[in-house]
């Protein structure tokens, strides 16, 4: 018997904590959500400039560029921070053997 | 790089270290560890939000409204009249405040849902949309060209019923209530339910009998 009522899920896990932060964020008031749509809505019409966007991968791509750039539009995380904790999360992975959880420790981070 | 001194047993992999995230992967978890380092978002609250979209929202919660509204006349009036408000007394109303439109297809109006801006989609009665309700292919499409898009999703609708379509915004969201099939007399509210297809509730099918 088919479910009428299949829930959609998010292909990839950072889909879903991407998901989850943008609407925490908005949820404690760090912006309205209208402004994120209008944001998000841009991106995806630049994006959708080159090609047809297929709704998936590229849809949650647009997303992340469009939070990024909204939360460094608002003085919330500025790309050169995020971009070092980046770096040093791909650090963390390479240097923790396999199977072991990833830690980024505190006195790694930048500005720490 | 320090080693795992316990390799006896898995010499074969002791240079291995964890497989490597994607690059967008890696990038969403610097900005979660700096926006919860500065304290503008919670943890806690990130696994609360993935909960509820992940597992007590969903289509069924939208097609529970509809198997109501189609054996309750004074739920549908309510409904028509007011959705946020009727939505609202049921607990089932946005986290965001937005404010919600219930739209009845009738044998002379068939109604059809999208976001031409982004996505936008009464997430609380229908959860996450579906990958194809963020294309391209019918964000642009539904609007230009409704019935061809419509007969795509197997949807051939009479040349006497006009199609109109709604465009959602972060701040109205649409639900479609479809024609309660024939077949479906004298079933109860709950047996409803499951003739009720998420894609009825967008407008790009109809209520239908279980397969």
């Amino acid at each position: 018997m088919t479910d009428p009522h299949a829930v959609t899920r998010f292909d990839e896990p950072w889909h879903a904590q991407l998901f989850a932060l943008t609407v925490a964020l908005s949820e404690a008031g760090l912006f309205p959500w209208t402004d994120w749509t209008e944001a998000f809505g841009a991106t995806l019409a630049r994006h959708g400039l080159t090609r047809a966007l297929d709704g998936g991968a590229d849809y949650y791509a647009a997303w992340l560029e469009a939070l990024e750039g909204l939360l460094a539009a608002r003085g919330l995380a500025a790309p050169d921070q995020v971009a070092a904790l980046r770096d040093a999360w791909e650090a963390a992975y390479l240097a923790t053997p396999h199977g072991q959880p990833v830690r980024l420790d505190l006195a790694d981070r930048p500005g720490h | 790089m320090p080693h795992d001194h316990h390799h006896h047993d898995h010499d074969h992999d002791h240079d291995a270290h964890a497989l490597l995230p994607s690059d967008p992967a890696l990038r969403v978890k610097a900005l979660e560890t700096l926006l919860v380092d500065k304290g503008y978002v919670d943890p806690a609250a990130m696994d609360a939000i993935l909960d509820f979209y992940q597992n007590k929202v969903g289509p069924q919660i939208g097609a529970r409204v509809v198997a109501r509204a189609w054996t309750d006349p004074a739920f549908k009036a309510a409904l028509l009249a007011d959705a946020s408000a009727t939505l609202a007394a049921e607990g089932l109303l946005g986290r965001q405040g937005e404010h919600v439109v219930a739209v009845e297809n009738t044998p002379e109006v068939h109604n059809v849902v999208v976001c031409t801006l982004c996505s936008c989609y009464p997430w609380p009665l229908l959860g996450i949309p579906p990958t194809w309700y963020k294309s391209d292919a019918y964000r642009a499409r539904v609007v230009r060209e409704p019935r061809r898009v419509l007969a795509e999703f197997g949807l051939d609708l009479p040349e006497g019923q006009a199609v109109r379509v709604w465009d959602s915004t972060a701040e109205i969201r649409y639900l479609v209530i479809p024609m309660r099939p024939e077949g479906s007399e004298g079933l109860d509210a709950e047996a409803l339910t499951r003739w009720v297809t998420r894609n009825s509730m967008i407008g790009t099918g109809l209520a239908e009998r279980p397969a």
